[in-house]
């Protein structure tokens, strides 16, 4: 549920929250483009650099989303540590039988800058916009309608089946139910799981029914007043210049090597 | 007096269940409006989806604003000029922002852009709800969903309102206002609801349905008779 309210709220401040969504989508994407095909490595603590200097500049909370990175990372530890032994190169130690490699460890420092630069970024450009005007700017950028509405109606509907599930368990502790690792436990949250997605298809046919009411035809229309002004001007000039100075850099250092 | 809804005969049966409706017929005049009544399972809200076509009745024909209905093409103007306000507006709001959910159907029925805005700000002042325009739509309370998926179907220009139980879960307030904002409507209603009060300020007739057919007595409200 709080995932849900962070998503759609559209308060928002500071001078990158200003900037036509359209643009903030395809300048993380643009940069994404560009980190993922860096090679060198002080190019990529550059980008690592313009990263975190995006998100001072979108004012997102330095804690809770350096947080965030590190529970990214967390999930990559384990490739990041087995790569210096199965890469092969210079050996630099050897454990049991296994030896790590130079080259290992620099692909896994690598891997681990462009992963934080890309989500650094996608978190202070698009990460910072609410479900729906995402939504709408992806759709005004000719993303599937089908994949914007399945956006819409999971952001609308994620709440509703959240109460749901949270009313059964309520009923289900009123009557002593206490979750154990028993059969009887297993059956329940089954039977509970199974009710949910009852509940969701019949919800899914009255909400198709009611929007056959209004005339729906299988077309759906959009409403919205995307415009961009001068301030998008000057970040898609900093963004261009960005991405063509850390190619150039890139190039330059990989000819020196 | 035009028709605007003649059932008749009306028999309908969920898959392998026994009847909900038998032989029901039903008529509604222009600027007509009655309130259903009955026990809960009775077949109201069905009674409601069949008038629309979101059900097919397997007995029993439907005429709908002078000509008979029978298929999805048919039935399309019956969904435009019949507007059917839900018993969940969890069911009926949708959209991401209430202004959104509004103008969906003036825009399925290929209304412009700026004339679709002009819809959804006058249905909002109807209203009094141009304060929820652009609110996110799941996070309006239970009250300002009911108004709001009224307004959802106020935006078509409906001839007649179909309302499935529109009091339920109301505190005294909104309900109050509910009732203030039907009165002042021209539009011929068919109301479900349990409310013996709520029934008398909107309509003035009620039928009960019981056994699968409206009750042969159809008492007038006006008229002081005492629910059944
Ligand atoms: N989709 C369905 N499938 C099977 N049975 C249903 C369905 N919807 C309603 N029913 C049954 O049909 C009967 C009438 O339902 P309904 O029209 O919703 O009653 P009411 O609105 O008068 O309370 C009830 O017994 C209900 O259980
Ligand atoms: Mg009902």
């Amino acid at each position: 549920m709080h995932i849900v309210d962070a998503l759609s709220d559209r308060a928002g401040h500071g001078s990158i929250r200003m900037l036509d969504p359209r643009l903030r989508i395809m300048a993380a994407a643009l940069f994404a483009l560009v980190v993922v095909s860096l090679s060198g490595l002080a190019t990529l603590f550059t980008a690592v650099g313009l990263a975190l200097s995006v998100m001072l500049a979108a004012r997102l909370p330095a804690g809770p989303t350096l947080r965030r990175m590190a529970a990214m990372d967390g999930f990559m530890l384990l490739i990041l540590v087995l790569l210096p032994f199965t890469v092969p190169g210079t050996p630099i130690v050897e454990w049991g039988g296994f030896t790590a490699s130079a080259e290992g460890l620099v692909k896994a420092v690598e891997i681990l800058l462009k992963a934080n630069a890309v989500v650094l970024v996608l978190l202070a450009l698009v990460g910072s916009l609410d479900a729906v005007t995402l939504g709408h700017a992806l759709a005004r950028l000719r993303m599937p309608a089908n994949l914007v509405q399945l956006l819409f109606f999971t952001v609308r509907y994620i709440g509703v089946i959240g109460e749901e599930y949270a009313r059964l368990r309520t009923a289900m502790r009123a009557r002593g139910f206490r979750p154990a690792n028993t059969l009887h436990t297993y059956r329940s949250i089954g039977y509970l799981v199974g009710m949910l997605l009852v509940h969701s298809l019949e919800r899914s046919e009255r909400i198709l029914a009611a929007m056959r009411c209004r005339g729906f035809q299988g077309r759906f229309h959009l409403l919205d007043d995307f415009a961009y002004g001068r301030a998008d001007a000057l970040f898609a000039g900093l963004t261009a210049v960005a991405c063509t100075g850390l190619l150039m850099m890139d190039l330059t250092y990989a000819a020196a090597v | 007096m035009p028709l605007l809804f003649e059932l008749t005969g009306i028999r309908f049966a969920y898959p392998g269940r026994p009847p909900v409706l038998n032989g029901l017929n039903l008529r509604l005049d222009e600027g007509e409006r009655i309130a259903l009544t009955g026990p809960n399972g009775a077949g109201k809200s069905t009674l409601l989806h069949i008038m629309v076509g979101l059900l097919r009745p397997q007995a029993g024909t439907v005429v709908a604003f002078g000509a008979p209905r029978r298929n999805e093409r048919e039935f399309h103007e019956v969904r435009r000029r019949a507007g059917l306000v839900f018993q969940d507006p969890d069911d009926q709001l949708f959209c991401p922002t209430v202004a959104e959910d509004i103008a969906f159907g003036p825009l399925n029925l290929g209304r412009s852009t700026a004339e679709v805005l002009e819809i959804v700000d006058r249905t909002l002042a109807r209203l009094d709800l141009s304060h929820l325009r652009d609110r996110v739509t799941h996070k309006l309370s239970g009250g300002e969903k009911r108004l709001v998926s009224l307004a959802t179907v106020l935006a078509m220009e409906p001839d007649v309102l179909l309302l499935d139980e529109p009091g339920n879960g109301l505190d005294e307030k909104t309900r109050g206002r509910l009732v203030r904002i039907l009165s002042e409507l021209p539009h011929a209603l068919v109301v479900i609801s349990h409310d013996a009060s709520f029934r008398r300020a909107v309509t003035s007739h009620q039928y009960r349905l019981h056994d699968g057919r409206i009750g042969p007595s159809a008492t007038h409200v006006g008229g002081g008779a005492v629910e059944p």
